[in-house]
């Protein structure tokens, strides 16, 4: 028999107190492991928009389209570099449910502004040959089983009628950031089918991207943009990527900090947990401390018992909660669309700090009743009574 | 015989709210070796301070005890740690078993302070288990084993060390008269045959009686000595 052997008996002697200690710490883990990621992840999406990219929207809203006649103006305007522009198609992939982004692009320039996703330089051949054809992210391509070459139909809404179109690549994505959900099609398509059939919705970008040389200059040139625009037809909203991306959650970035605050509340909350429970082991526990330092133990041996017993149990709590808590971030990743968290994962940083958190919980905890047992005097010890 | 326990002008007092309680006034008593002394008095008299000093897990107000030969007031509290681990055993009224452990990890627990190897300590602990009488309940726990058995797991654990002296305040206190009994036999045998050197403290007449000398003590003072 060795002393680790008595701090394992010690720590199972309540065991309903220690399994609902050890739940206790799970919980936290688990809400700090969830709040952590989700604030994590908002950092990352903010991140994963490209700093170059810059979106002109009709000022109106999103819905209302801006003149293709922008596009001249729009390159000339100093520190552009670039200028795409794409409209939302909509449109129905055999069932209603099949939901998965479809823009029309501009073929010439769209690889360019938006580098992260990646095709071979023989589909780009063909992208730029064949008027009809498309790209597809390759987790759609791969959901739907849409192979290169393949005819994908789409069932137009705000654009009625059949279109198909040709998939001349599934993309892959750069990155674990990028989406690799989205379809994208030759804007030119678009635009001469609509020039025969409704003419009058022909010739509308539904927003532009301007690719900056000077990520810097975004905001001087967002402000020129709109200046210019005015008075125009279409007044504009221009800003970065990173603005619009995340424009609507940005205005959450106070529960974003809260959440963090919060999680952090919860290492305090779970310290409190665990320290009770010490104390009230190493209360119950006076006489027998005193016994064991009657024979020779020293404090060294009792701190390795107390210390002991308190990080068995926040790692015990720790795990489990680090496990439980990995479930519900993938969980949740599965069902929190794409363009609000591309990235919903626990990052090795957050399973660092929720494991030293648990760790420095059990330390923590088991300072005072160290303290206590250590130097609570032999014959002091065996006149307590509980 | 030589005298193996020497107590010179010993004091003891505690304090309570800066109040000085004196407990021990100029005590001054020898023990030889060998011998079985029983420690007699009325509740509040010291007994059990007197018994706690001379086994080094109390400190002296003033005074020298000197036991072998070594003043043990003037140790370091590492040094008398491990002074104690090696001359003392004890023994409590109310047994003071370890819950968790069963008997023979109870007996084992003084031994995990040694250099002994793992089989070496099992010969210790299963010769104090057999010489107290309990070599068929060494893995019982102490829950499973009746006043008398804790407390002759706790003469085992006491004895499984070969220590020099035994200290035992009130053995048979809790107990019922039969098991007195044979915790007192068992005292006895130490004595005389193992050669223990005993202090006893003790409420019962019929325990002192066992022993070769009674010292009286009250307040704090040795009143009297029956042989
Ligand atoms: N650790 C302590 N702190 C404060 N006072 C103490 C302490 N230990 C003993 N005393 C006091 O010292 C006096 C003697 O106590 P002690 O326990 O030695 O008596 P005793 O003779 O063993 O009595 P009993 O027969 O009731 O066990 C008592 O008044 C007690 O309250
Ligand atoms: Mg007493």
């Amino acid at each position: 028999m060795k002393i680790l052997k008595i701090m394992f008996k010690n720590s199972m002697r309540h065991k309903l107190r220690t399994s609902l200690t050890i739940l206790g710490i799970s919980v936290a883990v688990i809400a700090f492991i969830v709040m952590r990621s989700i604030v994590s992840a908002w950092d990352v999406g903010v991140e994963a928009a490209a700093a170059d990219r810059v979106i002109v929207r009709n000022s109106v809203s999103f819905i209302f389209p801006i003149p293709y006649a922008y596009k001249d103006k729009l390159e000339k305007i100093d520190g552009v570099k670039r200028v795409t522009w794409a409209n939302w198609f909509g449109g129905v992939y055999k069932e209603k449910e099949n939901f998965f982004g479809r823009l029309a692009v501009d073929h010439n320039t769209f690889l360019d502004v938006y580098p992260e996703f990646l095709i071979t330089p023989d589909e780009k051949k063909m992208f730029m040959d064949d008027i009809q054809s498309c790209i597809i992210g390759e987790a759609t391509a791969n959901q739907f089983n849409i192979k290169k070459g393949d005819i994908v139909t789409l069932q137009g809404d705000i654009y009625p009628g059949n279109w198909d179109f040709k998939v001349a690549a599934v993309y892959k994505p750069r990155d674990k950031i990028t989406d690799a959900t989205g379809m994208y099609f030759r804007w030119d398509y678009l635009n001469e089918r609509l020039e025969k059939e409704s003419p009058d919705r022909a010739n509308d970008a539904g927003w532009y991207v301007l690719q900056v040389n000077d990520p810097k200059q975004i905001a001087a040139i967002s402000q020129k943009v709109d200046n210019y625009f005015k008075n125009s037809a279409a007044a504009t909203k221009t800003e970065s990527e990173r603005a619009f991306n995340q424009g609507f959650i940005s205005s959450s970035s106070a529960i974003l900090t809260a959440m963090n605050v919060v999680s952090f509340v919860i290492i305090g909350i779970i310290m409190l947990v665990l320290g009770n429970t010490m104390i009230m082991s190493a209360r119950e526990r006076t006489r027998e401390y005193s016994v064991l330092k009657t024979l020779g133990f020293s404090g060294k041996h009792l701190t390795g018992l107390i210390l002991g017993e308190s990080l068995l149990i926040s790692l015990i709590g720790g795990t489990v909660g680090l496990l439980l808590g990995e479930m519900v971030v993938t969980g949740l990743g599965q069902v929190v669309p794409k363009t609000i968290f591309p990235l919903l994962e626990v990052t090795t940083l957050n399973i660092i700090l929720a494991m030293v958190a648990a760790l420095l919980t059990g330390f923590i905890a088991s300072i005072f009743p160290i303290h206590k047992a250590v130097n609570t005097k032999i014959v002091d010890g065996f006149r307590f009574v509980g | 015989m030589s005298t193996l326990i020497e107590v010179t002008n010993l004091q003891k007092s505690y304090w309570r709210n800066n109040i000085e309680i004196p407990v021990l006034n100029k005590l001054n008593l020898g023990v030889e070796s060998g011998e079985f002394l029983a420690l007699m008095g009325p509740s509040g008299s010291g007994k059990t301070t007197l018994l706690n000093l001379i086994a080094g897990i109390d400190r002296p107000t003033e005074g020298k005890i000197t036991i072998d030969g070594s003043d043990i007031a003037k140790m370091s509290e590492s040094n008398l740690a491990k002074w104690r681990s090696a001359n003392i055993g004890f023994i409590f009224q109310f047994y003071n078993l370890i819950p968790v452990l069963t008997a023979y990890e109870n007996v084992e627990l003084p031994l995990l302070l040694t250099k002994l190897k793992k089989d070496e300590r099992k010969k210790h602990v299963e010769t104090a288990l057999t010489i107290v009488g309990l070599g068929d309940r060494m893995h019982h726990s102490p829950k499973q084993l009746s006043g008398g058995q804790e407390q002759r797991v706790a003469i085992a654990r006491a004895i499984v060390t070969d220590p020099l002296i035994l200290v035992a305040d009130e053995p048979t206190g809790d107990l019922d008269k039969n098991s007195a009994t044979e915790i007192l036999n068992l005292m006895e045998k130490l004595n005389k045959e193992y050669k223990k050197t005993i202090v006893m403290v003790t409420h019962d007449p019929h325990a002192a009686e066992r022993a070769g000398r009674i010292l009286h003590l009250e307040k704090g003072e040795l009143v009297k000595e029956t042989v």
